[in-house]
Parts: C-alpha cells; structure tokens; sequence
C-alpha cells in the first residue's frame, strides 16, 4: 500500500491528465492504467469555450483522488495562490508543489519550492513538493513535514528517463515519506527501474498521453510499475564480478 | 455594470449582484469552478452570498489536463 498523508492507495502509479488527444482515449487508458491519484492543472476559464467538454467532469470522483499542480507558478507566492485556487474546489486537500526555475528547462527552484511548501503546511495542506534529484533538498522538505518528495528522473516531458539514479537512491534510501519519481520518464523499463530502486511510486503524462497508443501504453505502466515493485520487495541477487553455475556440479555424467 | 473577468472588461445588466447569479448568466458548463473576487477566493458556499459591484475584477478558474 501507498500511504500518503490519511490516505492509502493500491495503485503506485499516478497519472498526469495533460496533452491527450481526445477524451475518449484519456478515459480508457486511466482506466488501464488502474491509478487512483490523477494530476490536473488549474486555469482560467476559457470564456470564449464555455461549452467544451472537459475531463474532470467525465469523472466518476469518488474512485480517483485529485492532485492538482502548482504549473506555471515561478514564485512561492504564485504556487500558494494557485494551491488555495484548487482546495477551494472543495475537491481536493493534496497539492503538487511545482514552481518552475527556468523555463527551458522547466527544472524546479528549490528555494521557492521549499518557502511555498512550508506556507502550505502551516495551511493544512497534503504537500508534494516536485523537486530535482537534490538529496539534501529532500531531507529539508521531509524536516518541515511534507507528506512525500517527488524529484524528477529527468526533465518534465524529455523522456531521458533516468539520468541519475545514483541519486534517486540517496533519496530514497533516506526518505521518510513517500519518494515518488515524477517527470522525464519515457518506457515501461524506466517506470520499472525507479521501481526497482525502491521508489514508492511513479508519476508521468507525457509517456503516456504522447504514445502512439496510450491506452496500451498505460497498462504497459502499469505492469512495468507492478514488476518494478515486485522486484525491489523480493530483493535481487548481489552483482558478482565471475561467473558461479546455477546447475550443481557434482553428479555430472561422465564419459 | 463592468466586470473584469480572467483580465476580459465585460457589462452585464443591473439585474446580477451576486456571483451564483453571474455564473448562471455566464451559462458556465464546467461542474466545478473556483471564484476569486478582488483577489479573495471564495468557497463554493460563499458563491450565493458574495456581492458584486461595479468595476469587480474576477478571476475564474477550473481543473484542466496537467502532470
């Protein structure tokens, strides 16, 4: 079980709702995906498209618990308007901390990262702070009591998957809350691979929703996820430089 | 009496004078919209009690597709 927060979940994927190409197919591949924690934005009302159809309404919301996002915030002070935004909702009490640093490579400032998370403590908030794969930027966020840390495998929507995942174990092997990997992921191998670091949970969009079949792709997450954590809580055989037989080497039959 | 709404200057009849009423005018179709007026957002419950005046500044938002 993922337990963030009061909160517990089966599921150890979470999925991001942006980019897909129609409705429909967003629908069937969340329902592939069998998440139970999807991420949504918050934005201005189009007034001019006041008659659109939109996901979050085609959503049965007593199987899905919401995480709503902070994108497109630069400062604290931005993520904090736009979590209040989205708990006003009377939706949700979880907030994916995200304040941008740098627009090219949308890497998250880890100064303003950490003043907006311990604002929306102190406010009550679930906090998931989406940070870089910054070790000691983790234990600070852990310190002031943010309920899981999610650092990046590589830059949102690269699809590079895991550039460092010397330090994505750092992370995890001293966490003390949920260690969610988010952003960068590309294949089911790279979802299983956080997993096999021992990663509570993945979190990504773009892998799947710019998949030629995202439907398939969701569940090929959501195998790759399973097998993952499979792996790490079996616990895999040590490295070995040589060679040692598998097949026993007395009782061989001679000549 | 002018509204500025997401940063749009729109008029609307004397008749709305509160925010239940405008989102009802505005025929909005999304279920769930927050509403912050003047920079003060209101809850869902707010929405039937909070008054409108002349040359209010709205900021209407919902949930959309992001990771």
């Amino acid at each position: 079980m993922l337990t963030i927060g009061k909160a517990s979940f089966t599921s150890r994927l979470l999925l991001g709702t942006g980019k897909f190409s129609d409705l429909d197919i967003q629908s069937q591949a969340v329902e592939a995906a069998e998440t139970e924690i999807l991420t949504f934005a918050v934005r201005r009302l189009n007034l001019e498209e006041r008659d659109k159809q939109h996901f979050l309404d085609m959503l049965d919301l007593s199987r899905y618990t919401l995480l709503p996002n902070t994108a497109g915030a630069t400062t604290a002070v931005e993520a904090i308007r736009i979590a209040k935004l989205a708990k006003a909702s009377g939706l949700c009490d979880m907030i994916k901390v995200e304040v941008i640093g740098d627009s090219k490579t949308l890497l998250p400032d880890p100064f303003e990262t950490l003043k907006a998370s311990d604002k929306l403590l102190e406010e009550g908030f679930i906090v998931l702070p989406y940070i870089s794969d910054d070790v000691i930027l983790a234990k600070r966020l852990q310190e002031l009591g943010v309920h899981a840390v999610m650092p990046g495998a590589s830059p949102i929507g690269t699809g590079h998957g895991l550039l460092n995942p010397f330090s994505l174990g750092l992370i995890i092997e001293q966490a003390e809350v949920p260690v969610i990997v988010d952003a960068g992921i590309r294949s089911p191998g790279d979802a299983a691979m956080a997993m096999q670091l021992g990663a509570d949970a993945v979190l990504l969009n773009t892998a799947v929703s710019g998949a030629k079949d995202p439907v398939k792709m969701a569940e090929a997450m959501k195998l790759a996820v399973r097998a993952g954590r499979y792996g790490f809580e079996a616990g895999m055989i040590p490295v070995k430089r040589y060679a040692s037989a598998s097949s026993p080497t007395e009782g061989m039959v001679q000549a | 009496m002018k509204l500025t709404i997401n940063g749009q200057s729109m008029t609307f009849s004397n008749r709305i004078t509160h925010v239940n009423q405008l989102l009802h005018e505005l025929d909005v179709k999304v279920k769930t919209v927050v509403v912050e007026l003047n920079r003060h957002i209101l809850s869902r419950e707010d929405h039937d009690e909070a008054v409108l005046k002349d040359g209010d500044c709205l900021e209407i938002v919902h949930f959309v597709g992001g990771g």
